[in-house]
């Protein structure tokens, strides 16, 4: 499954590329409680990849488990072609893979500018001392990161409240400043953790719009977990479902829309 | 002019300085809660641990002599050099890194996510295993510092003030160098902070650890990153007092003196740091001076106590720090 050599185009012209990362049976247990269990699946180069499922199906624990935020009991993660050791969150960061949080976990002290710049830490490679005399290469990179962020910062549409305190914005726009961040790490892999949770319409038309913008634009490979069947299969080009910790389905928006076990874990089912 | 116009001018310039030395040790403060949300209460015995090895490293003393002596017997206490400041100082830097390596490591690492009073608790158990550790490892004698920095009255300042008023301000040239060394220590800190890379991770760091990490930032090398500044601060606090009154083991009680400029200035705030220090040390001068005879003198040793406690009824956060707003 690991050669990147096949690849597809979507109906809209985008460009699919190989396998960049694959989960093999990852089972993830936290005490007796199985979060994920033995669950297998692949990202592909520059497409959607969603994760949907009910509530406590285990994507967030998929999504921690991706960036590193966990280490699973069992199972192996391959990224870029090599299987990919336990690792610290830090360093899976530094290795490409951004993500967002659920219920936002930015730094709200600082301003919006600030905050995107810290997107950019992975770029950074300027010694300490270096920076602490402030010149020649330090200097450099960082203007080089500013324009990088200036781009991500007008790419969002977030140009007005460059300034403003985080603390200070709105759901919304918190929710938007904190894909900057992530986007600003010009990341291989972007992982998006409910983009859309607590947002009204209106919002929720501007994220989509943002998403598919992105990996329009970049080419970003984008995985990403929500709630809104509608959004997602809007969204997406492959989509996983989950249910109870375990894989349900696994296809294309269409396929799995029709997919028996899928209706019956959303719907219910009636148990004789 | 009054004289006692004039002499007040003198006293209140003389608090502006003694207000630069308590500041010094308050920014220490500062540097570690606002990275960590540790309220550092050994901030004051590492400025006296720093200055002792400082001096420990000029003299050329041989470190635990006494402990070695006691235990074989033997006679040795200096190894007959003597190191010049500078390279004292490097070394004492290198020496205060290593201490944050080794706190973080063995100690503040196994306690992230805890209370913050246990925190607070771990670094009063620091403090005194500091103080004894220097202890053994300098001996606990008064020792003369002099790295070189001018002492004594500065005779510029002397003589225009005896032109302008008839009366010379005495100043200490040593005060002023303080002044002036804290002035670059505090820009370069705030420079630090806001545009460097590794000051914005200890920014993110402070404001939420999870962000930090997934931006790609290593909390551990934050943390140690964060005492190394702490140590370093640490030193030059450690330098201005032990230049001024001798490395003695009372120079951890100046951690004392820092906490009414912390309620002052505000535990979060660089600026407040030195603002608070700055009107502590003019305030507590200017009381002396006013009403010091009245009550019999001996002011300064509470003033600053209960001027900390008025700020606590009425402004908790202290002039700069961050406003405490519960949303509901």
């Amino acid at each position: 499954m690991l050669d990147a050599s096949e690849g597809f185009t979507t109906e809209d012209g985008r460009k699919i590329g190989g396998v960049v990362m694959e989960m093999k049976h990852i089972t993830l247990r936290f005490g007796g409680v199985v979060a994920i269990q033995d669950i297998s699946f692949d990202i592909r180069q520059g497409e959607v990849r969603a994760i949907i499922g009910p509530n406590g199906a285990g994507k967030s624990s998929m999504l921690n488990v991706i960036s590193g935020f966990y280490n699973p009991q069992q199972g192996e993660v391959w990224y870029k072609g090599a299987l990919r050791p336990p690792m610290k969150p830090y360093q899976v960061a530094r290795q490409g893979i951004a993500r967002t949080f659920q219920n936002i976990a930015l730094f709200e002290g600082m301003s919006v500018l600030d905050n995107v710049m810290t997107g950019r830490i992975r770029q950074m490679n300027a010694g300490l001392l270096a920076q602490a005399i402030w010149k020649g290469k330090a200097e450099r990179e960082e203007v080089e990161n500013r324009e990088v962020v200036e781009k991500v910062i007008d790419f969002l549409e977030i140009q007005h409240i460059r300034k403003t305190p985080v603390g200070r914005l709105p759901y919304g726009l918190k929710k938007r400043v904190e894909l900057a961040r992530a986007l600003a790490a010009e990341p291989s892999i972007l992982l998006l953790d409910e983009p859309m949770a607590g947002m009204n319409v209106e919002e929720k038309e501007d994220m989509s719009r943002f998403i598919l913008d992105v990996n329009d634009e970049f080419g970003t490979t984008i995985a990403l977990i929500e709630h809104d069947m509608g959004v997602v299969m809007d969204l997406s080009d492959r989509v996983v479902v989950m249910d109870y910790g375990k894989k349900i389905g696994d296809g294309t928006p269409d396929e799995v829309r029709n997919n028996q076990a899928v209706i019956d874990a959303y719907l219910g089912v009636a148990h004789d | 002019m009054p004289e006692q116009f004039i002499w007040g001018m003198e006293v209140f310039a003389n608090g502006l300085m003694a207000g630069v030395l308590y500041a010094l040790v308050a920014l220490g403060f500062v540097l570690i809660y606002k990275a960590s949300g540790i309220f550092n209460f050994s901030q004051g015995v590492m400025a006296l641990f720093a200055a002792l090895t400082l001096v420990g490293i000029m003299e050329g003393q041989v470190p635990f002599s006494h402990l070695i002596n006691a235990t074989f017997g033997t006679e040795i206490h200096h190894f007959g050099w003597h190191v010049p400041a500078l390279a004292a100082i490097l070394l004492t830097m290198a020496v205060m890194v290593l201490l944050a390596w080794l706190v973080n490591h063995f100690i503040f690492r196994h306690l992230v996510n805890q209370e913050p009073i246990i925190l607070f608790m771990a670094t009063i158990g620091l403090a005194y295993f500091l103080e004894g550790f220097g202890d053994i490892m300098w001996g606990s004698d008064i020792k003369k510092l002099d790295v070189g920095l001018p002492q004594g009255i500065n005779s510029t300042i002397d003589e225009v003030t005896y032109n302008l008023f008839g009366y010379g301000f005495f100043i200490d040239n040593l005060d002023l160098w303080a002044t002036f060394i804290a002035i670059l220590l505090v820009i370069g800190l705030v420079v630090f902070a806001q545009y460097s890379k590794h000051g914005r991770a200890m920014r993110a760091v402070a404001d939420d650890h999870q962000a930090a990490l997934s931006v790609g930032v290593s909390l551990n090398f934050i943390w140690v990153m964060v005492w190394s500044l702490a140590g370093f601060v640490a030193i030059v606090a450690g330098i201005m007092w032990g230049t001024k009154s001798g490395v003695q083991f009372s120079l951890s009680l100046i951690a004392l003196k820092a906490l009414p400029v912390l309620m002052l200035g505000g535990f979060t705030s660089i600026p407040g740091a030195i603002v608070g220090g700055l009107i502590i040390g003019v305030g507590e001068k200017l009381f002396e001076f006013t009403f010091g005879g009245m009550m019999g003198g001996a002011t300064e040793n509470w003033f600053a106590y209960v001027l900390a406690l008025i700020f606590l009824v009425f402004r908790p956060q202290g002039l700069f720090g961050e406003k405490i707003i519960e949303r509901v």
